[in-house]
């Protein structure tokens, strides 16, 4: 096992007002009994609505954090007692945060980091050469790292989180306010990554896509316990995640809801704008979009997948 | 700590680079970021020599009225003011940014550097290098150079060592303050003020002979806060002086162990911030 | 200031008070950090009395004292550190916002500094000087007349600095770079104002440049009031010197301002 989770606790203490002078003082638990353990090679998915625990988990993991109670083993390591001997075997991004230094070139910021993992040039360049033409890095290198994108920072944060090549990658919502094809691309090397080197994935996102070219397993927390564990086809079994056929009629129409497989969710501008939710696992997109056309006149129309927050509160309702 | 990693590992890294080449690295990149800004730099290094002509304007205003201070003239002052400084200067020049402990907290560069393989404190110490801080040392040790051709000295080889000693004892125990104080940024957001109070009011203070102040005063900033080592009482030793408030005489020779003691005062507060922050987290 | 321009300037007042007593703990570590450098100077200051024979330059020891705590407790509150917020919104280009604004720019600033003033007066300029009173006595002043005045004094005091930090502020339209400008400014503004040492302490040619700038209006004069430094007819003298330096300042402002904002127009930003 590369991570074990074994009833993991961690608690903080909130300070409110109450009123102009008194305060109260709550404890609240942010993650509150995890258990769980990840095989070298998994790629996880750790999911959860805002405020869930996911970071506070991270944090435990990457021995930023002291668990209030429980055990946390990575790669062996207690991960606050041999913090800097963890760091050399995870590689950490965190999409808030940067590894890189914002006044450098992304080239010198890469120099800094191997220098700090102690990597030999003979093993760092031929690596970092690697990521370089994988994430098509070259032609902003030299550019301070203030002055560049979302998507060309967050292509450095990846690179900077794998160049000693760790065991264990962990990505707190790496594609957060990425473009489609920032995303894509990194997805794509992420991918490719695990293919060649077997590094084992843990990461945290609210991007469905995410996880369903990454992850072949799914941890959903929620008020700070694991939820659902398993795989993503398990997950949309269980709680029966729908996709939302949206169709612009020509002219407004009657409510379809006669649709085999679906079921009406809502009808706008009298009708002219209509949301038809249905089951992967009943029919198909295609199947609804013939259905519907052979009833009325279609103008356009879109597919909109489940979101992981809706996926989220329907476990909690399950 | 760090070894472990070396045995985990194996083979692959343990050929690469040491500890101290990874700050080297960090060090040399703070410099080069810093003197790609040429204008600016020039003119920061001017405020930095204005700061000390400031701070020694009011010890030249002083004798304007008086011919002594607490019993010194105003070359000993001035000889106490340029060793004060000057070792400020250099700890304020290596650390002095530690102080923004909350700022680095608040914007989760701290974070950055926890998921490191080398020590919070080191990477923290090395994030900044304010080179222009040399404007104010160099203007310190203008004035100690002038101060000593104006005193009059007995010189000895055991009062030239002292004489070229104390800077540099006087620095590593600025910056052990420095570090000591800042971990309050742990605990207090608003922590920068606060140990503003004993890094920067430790150089005003030990500036100026500690025989113009009160007892309270003199003894929280021998033993508590040791800057009273930095320059007061080496000048005593130098100008063959006896302390007039009754401090023994070889304590003017001690400020070499009491910056050893005063790191390892401040590593343990460090410590103990550090293990604060983890626990509580933020 | 007519009525219809008093109301948006006591709200801009109430606004900026209300901004800075956010801040609690700040002004704690401010009070603790004022009290200890109010210690260490009023130590250096009576050895000097000490050496002098017991007064220097018509300061007894107690007259030291009410200056060392006058001077720590409205450092707080004119402010002469480095504040440049002003040249931020320059530099960012927000500023270009503010002049949009149907407020007059220079006094909307004005009023909201004068609002920070009044916590920075409660919140960290009281403790220090009741601090220093206990401990090294305080003279409070026996003539009624400069207790009438003495908060005008201070208003314009914060008014007069105001005005400085302002014209350097407006620096960041001509400068990219002006952290080594300010810094340069609150050193020699603290130094000449008489925040290190009373300026009737300097020799005579220092006394003549500190008494050409507007700096001991900032620091020096309020704490002349207190001290009896300035007595009888000095009293009025200090007051109107005061506003005289205010209304210079304040209008060299808004013509630099104005200098500025038409650059502004015709290039473009």
């Amino acid at each position: 096992m590369i991570v074990e989770v074994a009833d993991l606790r961690r608690e903080f203490v909130v300070r409110r007002r109450a009123g102009r002078l008194r305060r109260t003082r709550d404890v609240v638990a942010a993650v509150d009994g995890v258990t769980f353990s990840i095989s070298p090679g998994e790629c996880v998915g750790y999911i959860g609505a805002n405020g869930a625990g996911k970071s506070t988990t991270i944090k435990m993991l990457t021995g930023i954090l002291v668990p209030t109670s429980g055990t946390v083993r990575v790669c062996g390591l207690d991960p606050v007692l041999q913090r800097t001997a963890l760091a050399r075997q995870i590689g950490v991004v965190f999409g808030q945060r940067s590894q890189l230094w914002w006044d450098l070139p992304l080239r010198d910021s890469f120099r800094l980091l191997a220098a700090i993992h102690r990597l030999p040039a003979s093993a760092a360049q031929p690596r970092l050469d690697e990521c370089v033409a994988l994430l098509e890095m070259e032609p902003f290198l030299d550019v301070p790292v203030r002055q560049l994108s979302l998507g060309q920072r967050m292509r450095g944060e990846v690179t900077a989180a794998l160049l000693h090549s760790p065991e264990l990658l962990v990505l707190d919502e790496p594609t957060i306010g990425l473009d489609l094809l920032s995303k894509e691309r990194l997805r794509g090397f992420l991918v490719r990554e695990r293919r060649e080197r077997g590094t084992t994935v843990l990461l945290t996102t609210h991007d469905l896509p995410d996880i369903e070219r990454l992850c072949e397993r799914i941890l959903v927390v929620d008020h700070g316990r694991v939820a659902f564990d398993g795989t993503l086809p398990a997950l949309v079994a269980r709680v029966g995640a729908e996709r939302v056929l949206v169709v612009d009629l020509v002219e407004p129409g009657p409510a379809l809801t006669d649709v085999p497989g679906t079921t009406l969710r809502l009808v706008e501008a009298d009708g002219l704008r209509q949301h038809l939710a249905f089951r992967q696992e009943e029919t198909t997109a295609a199947a609804v979009v013939a259905a519907v056309s052979a009833r009325v006149e279609l103008r356009d129309l879109a597919v909109t997948e489940p979101d992981i927050e809706d996926v989220v509160r329907r476990i909690y309702e399950s | 700590m760090a070894d472990t990693a070396d045995r985990v590992v194996g083979g692959l890294r343990t050929d690469g680079p040491t500890v101290l080449a990874a700050y080297g690295a960090l060090v040399r990149s703070r410099v080069a970021a810093q003197a790609s800004y040429r204008t600016s730099f020039v003119v920061d290094i001017a405020a930095q020599v204005l700061i000390g002509l400031v701070e020694f304007a009011e010890v030249y205003v002083v004798f304007t009225q008086v011919s002594d201070l607490g019993g010194f003239s105003f070359a000993e002052v001035s000889l106490i003011f340029g060793l004060a400084t000057a070792a400020f200067g250099l700890a304020d020049l290596v650390v002095g940014h530690v102080d923004r402990l909350p700022f680095y907290v608040r914007t989760g560069q701290l974070d950055a550097f926890l998921l490191r393989p080398l020590s919070a404190l080191g990477q923290l110490v090395t994030s900044d290098f304010s080179l222009r801080r040399l404007g104010r040392v160099a203007f310190s040790l203008l004035v100690l150079v002038i101060a000593l051709a104006a005193v009059d000295i007995n010189w000895t080889p055991a009062r030239v060592a002292l004489l070229l000693s104390t800077p540099i004892a006087g620095a590593i125990i600025f910056s052990a303050v420095f570090v000591a104080t800042s971990a309050v940024g742990f605990w207090l957001v608003d922590g920068t003020e606060f140990a503003n109070a004993f890094t920067y009011g430790g150089n005003y203070l030990s500036s100026f002979p500690f025989t113009v102040f009160g007892s309270i005063v003199r003894r929280t900033f021998t033993f508590v806060i040791p800057v009273a080592f930095v320059a007061y009482l080496p000048a005593l030793a130098l100008l063959g002086r006896d302390d007039r408030m009754g401090m023994p005489a070889w304590l003017s020779w001690s400020a070499g162990p009491v910056a050893l003691v005063a790191w390892l005062v401040a590593l343990l507060v460090w410590r103990t911030g550090l293990r604060h922050y983890t626990g509580t987290g933020s | 200031m007519s009525l219809a321009a008093a109301r948006p300037a006591a709200a801009l007042a109430g606004a900026g008070f209300r901004r800075w007593s956010t801040y609690r703990q700040a002004a704690v570590a401010g009070v603790f950090v004022n009290t200890v450098f109010g210690v260490i100077k009023l130590s250096i200051l009576l050895a000097v009395a000490d050496s002098a024979g017991g007064t220097v330059a018509g300061y007894d020891r107690i007259g030291l004292s009410t200056y060392a705590w006058m001077s720590q407790g409205l450092i707080a509150v004119v402010v002469i550190n480095a504040w440049t917020e002003l040249a931020d919104r320059i530099r960012t280009g927000d500023i270009a916002v503010d002049l949009a604004r149907p407020v007059d720019l220079q006094l909307a600033w004005l009023a909201a500094d004068l609002g920070r003033a009044v916590w920075a007066l409660l919140s960290r300029a009281i403790v220090p000087i009741l601090f220093g009173a206990a401990l090294f006595g305080f003279r409070v002043p026996g003539n009624p007349l400069v207790l009438v005045l003495l908060p005008v004094s201070i208003t314009l005091a914060v008014v007069v600095s105001f005005a400085c930090r302002f014209l350097v502020n407006l620096a960041a339209f001509w400068l990219t770079e002006i952290r080594g400008l300010v810094t340069f400014y609150f050193l020699v503004a603290g130094l000449l104002g008489g925040h290190l040492v009373p300026v009737q302490l300097f020799p005579g040619w220092l006394q003549t440049v500190a008494y050409a700038t507007p700096f001991p209006a900032i620091i020096q004069w309020p704490i002349d009031l207190v001290t009896g430094q300035a007595t009888g007819w000095a009293v009025g003298g200090v007051v109107a010197a005061q506003l005289g330096w205010a209304v210079v300042l304040l209008g060299l402002g808004r013509l630099v301002l104005s200098r500025a904002t038409r650059r502004l127009v015709v290039q473009g930003g």
